[in-house]
């Protein structure tokens, strides 16, 4: 769509953009998200004053969610279904898990909304769109950081009493990890929104589709509880799977780990994030007509 | 410097799809998709052409350094399409659009103003949408306030804000951004009189000083006349008109309505008919222009109208005014009728004779309005046709004190020439 060249010129540095009916090749304006990276962070701020204006309980409400949600898990399948969790502390294994997966679901959920929630934006004033995804992500993962504060004093309290076997050296790929999770539904997100302004189907479909996505990522039950056979080798192709037992692995020492599935699982992020990219600054450039 | 390029736009077209095609679900999307393959397979050209209009239609315009551009044109010529087009939130179908500068634009003030976020934290969001970093806002914030005059307010959520403190809000964060090209669409509507003018002589400030260069739409022609010294003209898609703001003007109020030689009142040409006519004892029917075949004069003439009217029963001393209007929607002035008419019941047919001479150059309606003198200073009306006379009056050059007619600062009106005599 353009190209910016920032240089001299009379003190003052120049700009030239020049706007075309089409672009050849993957355009992912990363460069220019940077430059906007104060308006990332706003809009990362803004959604959380945003979200928990005028409640109660306010940001707590981070932390509750996932509680009643493990409880939940807790109950239906530790208890009535009678799956186990591998041998680590019920109450720890749900609660992590459901923080995990719920990082990834945000970050899918927000950002398939990305152009019809900002539509009125998107439609008054030019900022790079891939803003809105990012600040999505940023959103998920500093509410991710929020649910650590519960999460810690439990998982070192575990860790005292010796109930579980973490993989500590392994601890620094955690950040890592949980990056590319964040990213992946960021990808599968913004893939989506971009359908969205053509076909609204979709909309609905992304909640059933999320539920859906949870079961199949071994994410309230261990992958080994699976019995070895085709679901469960289909279940680990799923890259979701693949963090989530990672993860698992290096911090409740409790996972099943397949190198090369692990890497099948990087090769299909990226390859989300880049079709996701292009796909949407394809979109971007003309979806104010179609909306 | 001065005749640096800033804007080059060559052969730019947009096309959009009628009808609601494009919001459609998957299913008939395949279905679409699969008739047209079927119809090329036919050998028929894909159904693309068809359902299809150019919102703009080859506009072709280089816009220099420090130079006020004004946009006019009907509703639906393509003003906002080209300017969504240079604010980059739509893509063009066909040409090329060089952008040689920061551009910032506002086709909307306040955009991504939350409610419930305080005027400091919305100036910093709007700041940033609009590509200011942080610490730029933050070393214009003083400036933004004051230019605002929401002092006070500022650490109140933007919900509890008038109106006009919102738009002023969102109007100083924007013509404070550090950018090169200023896009603006109909902003100074809203807002009042005296912040209209305040923001008009920033941004012409702005222009002459820093070297901005402003690209503005308004149906206000004043403002327009006020901001900038050169002004196209848009119709249909294309530029029909690139000059001076005056020769806009005209030709846009060209475009705008042909100018009948001939009118019949219908209802459509009265406003609150049951309240100024409770009893319909007068109508005025038709005008029809005697003197010329279409209504554009020269100052110097005088037009003729013929009025068809009829009097349900008879009148004593009706009357008539013309209340002229400008075409900017500004009353210009008022011509009352030297005389009266005692009027039998029936059909009569009442020749006016409308001196023009006090009218400068530009388009006028005239709004005839027939009353009866109640013989206390006071008037009663008995109907009102609006508009009831629409002409122009041309500019006469040649004279040997012609100077040209500055209508922003001087009026519509010219009165009586003045008299020198050296003592």
């Amino acid at each position: 769509m353009m190209s910016v060249k920032g240089g001299g010129g009379s003190g003052t540095p120049s700009y030239h953009v020049r706007l075309v009916p089409k672009t050849r090749g993957i355009h992912l304006g990363l460069g220019e998200v940077w430059r906007y990276r104060d308006l990332v962070l706003l809009l990362t701020k803004k959604t959380f004053t945003m979200t928990y204006q005028q409640t109660l309980l306010g940001p707590l409400w981070i932390l509750l969610h996932p509680v009643f949600s493990s409880l939940v898990h807790m109950l239906v399948f530790g208890r009535i279904a009678g799956i186990g969790t591998g041998g680590v502390p019920g109450i720890l294994f749900y609660f992590a898990s459901m923080a995990v997966w719920e990082m990834f679901a945000y970050s899918l959920h927000t950002n398939a909304q990305t152009f019809i929630s900002s539509a009125h934006l998107f439609s008054k004033v030019y900022f790079p769109r891939l803003s809105v995804p990012f600040s999505g992500l940023l959103v998920s993962l500093l509410k991710f950081c929020i649910q650590l504060i519960v999460i810690l004093p439990m998982w070192t309290v575990y860790l005292i009493r010796g109930d579980i076997h973490p993989v500590l050296p392994a601890l620094p790929l955690l950040p890592l990890l949980l990056l590319q999770l964040s990213m992946l539904g960021m990808s599968v997100g913004v893939l989506l929104s971009s359908l969205t302004t053509r076909y609204r189907d979709l909309m609905h479909l992304v909640g059933v589709g999320t539920s859906l996505w949870m079961y199949a990522s071994a994410v309230v039950y261990p992958l080994d509880a699976l019995p070895p056979g085709r679901l469960r080798s289909l279940i680990t192709l799923n890259p979701v799977t693949q963090i989530m037992e990672l993860i698992r692995r290096i911090t409740l020492g409790e996972g099943m780990f397949s190198l090369p599935r692990y890497l099948f699982g990087v090769a299909l992020t990226l390859l989300l994030f880049l079709a996701g990219a292009a796909v949407f600054s394809h979109v971007e450039r003309t979806f104010e007509d179609t909306i | 410097m001065k005749d640096e390029v800033v804007i080059q736009v060559r052969g730019l077209r947009k096309q959009y799809r009628l009808g609601k095609i494009n919001a459609g679900t998957l299913e008939q999307a395949i279905r679409e998709r699969r008739e047209r393959k079927k119809a090329m397979r036919r050998g028929e050209t894909a159904g693309r052409g068809e359902g299809t209009f150019y919102a703009l239609d080859g506009i072709d315009l280089t816009v220099r350094r420090g130079e006020s551009l004004g946009i006019i044109g009907r509703n639906g010529a393509g003003k906002s399409t080209l300017l969504k087009i240079l604010s980059r939130i739509t893509a063009p179908t066909e040409g090329v659009v060089d952008l040689y500068g920061r551009v910032s634009s506002m086709l909307e003030v306040g955009t991504g103003f939350s409610g419930d976020m305080t005027g400091r934290e919305n100036i910093f969001m709007n700041g940033a949408i609009l590509g200011m970093t942080r610490d730029e806002i933050r070393e214009k914030m003083e400036d933004i306030v004051r230019f605002s005059g929401v002092e006070d307010f500022l650490d109140t959520p933007v919900k509890r804000y008038s109106s006009g403190m919102y738009v002023r809000l969102g109007f100083s964060v924007a013509t404070h951004l550090e950018s090169d090209i200023v896009i603006m669409d109909e902003v100074l509507a809203v807002g009042d009189v005296d912040f209209q003018k305040k923001c008009i002589d920033r941004l012409s400030r702005s222009v002459k000083e820093q070297g901005k260069t402003v690209l503005f739409v308004s149906h206000n022609m004043n403002a327009v006349r006020q901001l900038c010294r050169r002004c196209i003209v848009l119709d249909r898609g294309r530029i029909v008109f690139d000059g001076d703001v005056e020769g806009a003007v005209s030709t846009y109020l060209g475009t705008d309505r042909s100018l009948p030689a001939e009118v019949e009142f219908g209802p459509e040409y009265r406003q609150d008919d049951h309240l100024v006519r409770p009893v319909i004892r007068f109508s005025i029917n038709r005008m029809r222009l005697i003197s010329g075949d279409t209504p554009v004069f020269s100052c110097e003439e005088e037009a003729v109208l013929e009025l068809a009217c009829r009097a349900e029963v008879p009148l004593r001393g009706v009357a008539f005014r013309f209340e002229v209007w400008y075409q900017d929607h500004t009353k210009a002035a008022t011509a009352l009728s030297g005389n009266a008419l005692d009027l039998e019941a029936g059909e009569h047919s009442i020749r006016v004779v409308f001196p023009l001479r006090h009218l400068t150059p530009g388009g006028y309606r005239a709004d005839i309005v027939a009353f009866q003198y109640d013989g206390r200073g006071g008037e009663y009306r008995i109907d009102a046709v609006y508009p009831g006379f629409v002409f122009q009056i041309r500019p006469t050059a040649g004279e040997r004190y012609y100077v040209e007619w500055r209508g922003q600062f001087w009026g519509a009106v010219r009165l009586d020439d003045l008299t020198l005599r050296l003592q």
